[in-house]
């Protein structure tokens, strides 16, 4: 590691030193902590808990008590199984829990029990990002801070909710192979979409089911050795996240610039002020004297349970992904868009099978298409809380492929659908929004076009065709966007006799 | 029958004797209940107040009181493991094997002193002070299970539970003359057992008789749901029967039985003790456990370790001593300052130092690498040979007071009974006579889950010492 955080030749470059440094890239990696949606408690029976009064999912075992002993969870083990199946992880025939030993109110034992240099799962890849690890361990206690501080310094009395301890947890770890904000933005979705279609974990950001941290260090483009890296603590949604990042990189390089030097500590963002204080730097870090659990055997993974965990794999985004491409013809950015967020895909799918008129592929890529201009008019994530129903936007996208409904008319009717929902058929209808076509019906407009515009009628027959978005503009102006501009185009040739 | 008789009989015959309609299971309860009340020894924290509403008379145990070490979790009984820090904890829950035993139809009749946190062999780390030995009251019982030993040596009970983790159930069965079965590791559940060194804590019996042993370890015995590392049992647990030793072979350990720190009249009695079992039909030869010289530093390494780690719950947050302060941190050193006697602290700070990154291979590694060693070497022993055999304790209960002031010397009481807790392997102690006027332990193990071949052979040597603990019971002890 380059300790100073600057480059190492950075004396070399002259007077200005690094501040001759034309841009820097940002190296990321992440922690993600996911809550698994087990039945009961990673090392106890204790149901899990979803706002329940404090303190009234808990045991001897989670409260810590004298004489407890932990049992590890089958399905949670089951889950960090499946999660590293989805990543391509090498899944450990014999993983072990440690002891982090700490102490803190939130940690009835005096430690957590973690997994430490013999993780479940090891490597693997998801998206672009490579997995380093994917770990299980146990959730901490709930400390609520009563007074004006906030902190356990300075607060007047701070109380514990132990119904939260004990959840069980999957920490994944990334390489550090993410390089900008945005990208970890994205890729946390398409991870919170893997997770959610495993169906291990609610990988709800606000309520806390799904937490990330960001180890952030930057250097010079065109280098490769890493700068001195800084740990942004406990994000808790995509916003925040991208916000943190691009705050504590601007952060950096500004230090840099000003030929100061990087500390490796801890960092908290605060999203209202986007202020970043540290929580504390490495001269104070934790000694956790780690040691392997002597409470738990080692865990071993037999054939069934890996058989077990392959039979429970749905679709993951990936193999969506590949389907929506090959098998429905679906370009790169829609089969990405749809598979990396399910809840677009699923719509998709919905809307796929209720639009008995249109034959995939041919419908498909449409579909896709007016999926965007939904998502685009809609306020909020998944479409299917929109008014459009899937059965809707299907019909829709069937009367544009009939030519029932030009593209313009459509996207009228779809802002009717977005503001009051219906059926689109019924609001072609009422409002006329139906396509103008066929020689009889559109020869008139044409005629009264170039009639309109005899010096553009003139070059048109002297060959000329550049002018001729007159004409189909004020056809377009007549029908109130109902017609097909190439039938337009087709007519005034006709008309003409070209 | 009267008192005397009652408290002459063994929990077997007096099991035996209320089947037989000679001996009410209240009656025998009360008898034990009284003289556990006027105990003398400091050997208990808390004695029954009366017979308690959900007795199991009918269980196969009939009714008998079972003396209960402190670091047992019992539901609603005080539950302190010696330590001032759980000064008059009341746990909401009872450990499994004390829940078994009850089940079988045993009856507590009072919880034992200890050194705190099961950490001593004295049973002068106790936050409730020193037991005294019944043979000697001027002497310690041993420990840490020194309250257990003394209480059943002396008749203030029938028989005990204790715990150990490097000889705290052997160690002061030899120094109180009495029968002390360290089991299996994990053949008896540990759920509920205040934590010491959680990869080396066994429960297991202290009793008067090996029959006894076996009879109460049968019904500790078994998995448990809660206890990720309890494996229960192979074998059905026998009573034993066997007279001779005709064709078993004992080994003896050399590197332990050399000669040195162990008393002459301690060696004696050992020696004496073999001849008998040569009598017996059985064959001795010498063995070697290369490793066993280094079991007591990898064991002063890998217990105060694990207990570093399972002590610090004790941060006065929720339950036990709390000091109150201004803020957090104030308020962990308080109580744990005032909480933990000298001892604790001691390994405590060993553990804590073992464990600190940059250390750890030096220490806890290499101390693993020791204790799987040994764990190879009696593997190897036990190709040749059937038993193991070595004195127990290499000298007989010393003066109170005599060692406190120096730990090493301390620690010195564990070097025959720490070897084959590090290997995980059960080991009996049985009185094998007197030196000093004070008893001597003979300690037999064997290979994992051999527990039934141990207490047979421990049975035939038992009644041909014919060692009279009686003494302990009447001239001492309870004064009714
Ligand atoms: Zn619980």
């Amino acid at each position: 590691m380059n300790g100073g955080g600057m480059p190492s030749d950075g004396t070399e470059r002259g007077a200005g030193g690094p501040a001759e440094v034309a841009s820097y890239e940002p190296v990321i990696g992440l922690e993600i902590h996911v809550q698994l949606r087990t039945r009961t408690k990673m090392f106890c029976s204790c149901p899990l808990s979803f706002g329940e009064p404090p303190n009234t999912h808990t045991c001897p075992v989670c409260l810590g008590l004298p004489g407890s002993l932990p049992v590890a969870n089958a399905e949670a083990i089951h889950y960090g199984l499946m999660i590293g199946l989805a990543v391509g992880s090498e899944l450990a025939p014999r993983s072990i829990f440690h002891r982090k030993n700490y102490f803190y109110p939130d940690l009835p034992k005096g430690y957590q029990i973690s997994q430490y240099d013999e993780p479940l799962c090891s490597g693997g890849r998801l998206g672009e990002v490579r997995i380093h690890r994917v770990h299980l361990e146990e959730d901490a206690a709930k400390l609520t801070h009563v007074g004006s501080s906030g902190r356990i310094h300075g607060s007047d009395a701070s109380v514990v909710d132990f119904n939260r301890g004990g959840t069980p947890l999957a920490e994944i770890v990334t390489e550090p192979d993410v390089r900008s904000a945005e990208q970890a933005s994205e890729w946390l979705r398409l991870l919170r979409t893997t997770l959610r279609q495993l169906g291990v974990s609610d990988v709800n950001m606000e309520e806390g089911s799904l937490r990330c941290d960001a180890n952030i260090s930057i250097r010079p483009v065109g280098t490769t050795q890493l700068g001195t890296k800084t740990e942004l603590k406990n994000m808790n949604s995509f916003r925040f996240i991208e916000r943190g990042i691009r705050a504590e990189v601007a952060r950096q390089e500004a230090l840099l610039r000003a030929g100061e030097t990087v500390t490796q500590e801890t960092l908290h963002f605060d999203p209202r002020t986007e202020a970043i204080t540290s929580l504390r730097s490495k001269e104070e870090a934790h000694d956790y004297r780690y040691f392997p659990e002597p409470d738990l055997p080692p865990v071993r993974i037999t054939n069934e349970m890996l058989h077990r965990a392959r039979t429970a794999m749905p679709e993951l985004p990936a193999a969506r992904e590949t389907r929506f491409a090959s098998v429905l013809g679906l370009n790169v950015e829609s089969a990405r868009l749809l598979s990396w967020r399910a809840e677009l895909g699923d719509y998709f799918e919905a809307a796929l099978d209720a639009g008995a008129s249109m034959h995939p592929p041919a419908g498909a890529q449409p579909l896709a298409n007016w999926i965007s201009e939904l998502t685009a008019r809609h306020d909020g994530d998944d479409p299917a809380d929109s008014k459009v129903t899937p059965q809707a936007l299907a019909t829709l996208v069937g009367l544009v492929g009939s030519k029932k409904l030009t593209q313009g008319g459509a996207k009228q009717v779809l802002d009717r659908l977005v503001a009051e929902g219906g059926d689109p058929a019924a609001i072609v209808d009422a409002e006329s929004l139906g396509a103008v076509g066929g020689a009889d019906e559109l020869a008139p407009v044409v005629r009264a076009a170039l009639e309109a515009n005899p010096d553009v009628a003139a070059k048109l027959r002297d060959g000329d065709m550049k002018p001729i978005g007159v004409i189909v503009g004020y056809v377009m102006k007549e029908t109130r966007g109902r017609a097909d501009g190439g039938e337009v185009t087709a007519i005034v040739r006709a008309e003409l006799g070209l | 029958m009267d008192v005397q008789e009652i408290i002459g009989l063994t929990a077997a015959q007096a099991i035996a004797a209320i089947e037989r309609g000679d001996l009410d299971a209240v009656e025998l309860f009360s008898a034990y209940r009284r003289r556990a009340e006027e105990d003398e020894l400091g050997a208990f924290t808390w004695v029954a107040e009366h017979l308690p509403a959900d007795m199991h008379a009918d269980g196969p145990l009939r009714g008998v009181p079972l003396a209960v070490k402190d670091l047992f979790c019992t539901a609603g009984i005080p539950s302190q493991s010696g330590s001032k820090i759980l000064e008059g904890y009341l746990p909401p829950y009872t450990a499994t094997s004390v829940a078994r035993l009850e089940h079988a139809g045993a009856t507590i009749v009072g919880k034992t002193n200890q050194d705190e946190f099961a950490m001593g062999s004295s049973n002068e780390n106790s936050a409730f002070g020193p037991v005294l030995n019944p043979w000697d009251r001027t002497r310690v019982p041993g420990g840490s299970s020194g309250g257990s030993a003394a209480a059943v040596a002396a008749g203030l009970a029938p028989w005990a539970l204790g715990t150990d983790t490097g000889g705290s159930i052997r160690q002061p069965a030899a120094l109180c003359g009495i029968v002390g079965l360290k089991p299996t590791y994990g053949t008896v559940s540990r759920y509920g057992m205040i934590a010491f060194a959680s990869s080396l804590d066994q429960a297991g019996p202290l009793t008067r008789d090996v029959t006894d042993a076996a009879l109460l370890y049968r019904h500790m015995v078994g998995t448990d749901p809660n206890d990720a590392t309890a494996v229960g049992h192979p074998e059905e647990i026998r009573l034993p029967t066997a007279e001779r030793l005709d064709g078993l072979r004992l080994g003896v350990p050399t590197e332990l039985t050399s000669g040195e720190g162990l008393e002459p009249g301690v060696l004696a009695a050992f020696e004496a003790t073999l001849e008998t079992a040569r009598g017996l039909g059985a064959t001795i030869e010498e063995c070697s456990l290369h490793s066993a010289p280094h079991a007591l530093s990898a064991y002063y390494v890998i217990a105060p370790a694990e207990a570093s780690s399972n002590l610090a719950r004790f941060d006065g947050v929720r339950y036990g001593l709390r000091r109150e302060a201004d803020d957090l941190v104030s308020m962990y050193t308080g109580t744990r300052h005032d909480g933990f006697g000298a001892e604790v602290k001691r390994r405590i700070l060993i553990g804590t130092y073992a464990l600190s990154s940059g250390y750890y291979d030096a220490y806890y590694g290499r101390a693993q690498r020791v204790r799987t060693l040994i764990a190879r070497e009696f593997a190897s022993v036990f190709e040749r040979c059937d038993l193991v055999v070595t004195p127990t304790s290499p000298g007989v209960a010393f003066e109170l007071g005599a060692k406190t002031a120096d730990p090493l010397a301390m620690y010195l009481n564990d070097s025959f009974t720490v070897p084959m807790s590090l290997a995980g392997i059960p080991a009996i102690s049985i009185p094998c006579g007197l030196s000093e006027d004070l008893p001597v332990g003979f300690q037999l193990a064997g290979p994992a889950f051999s527990e039934n071949r141990i207490l047979d052979a421990a049975h035939a040597l038992e009644r041909a010492i014919g060692f009279d603990g009686s003494p302990a019971r009447t001239r001492t002890g309870a004064t009714s």
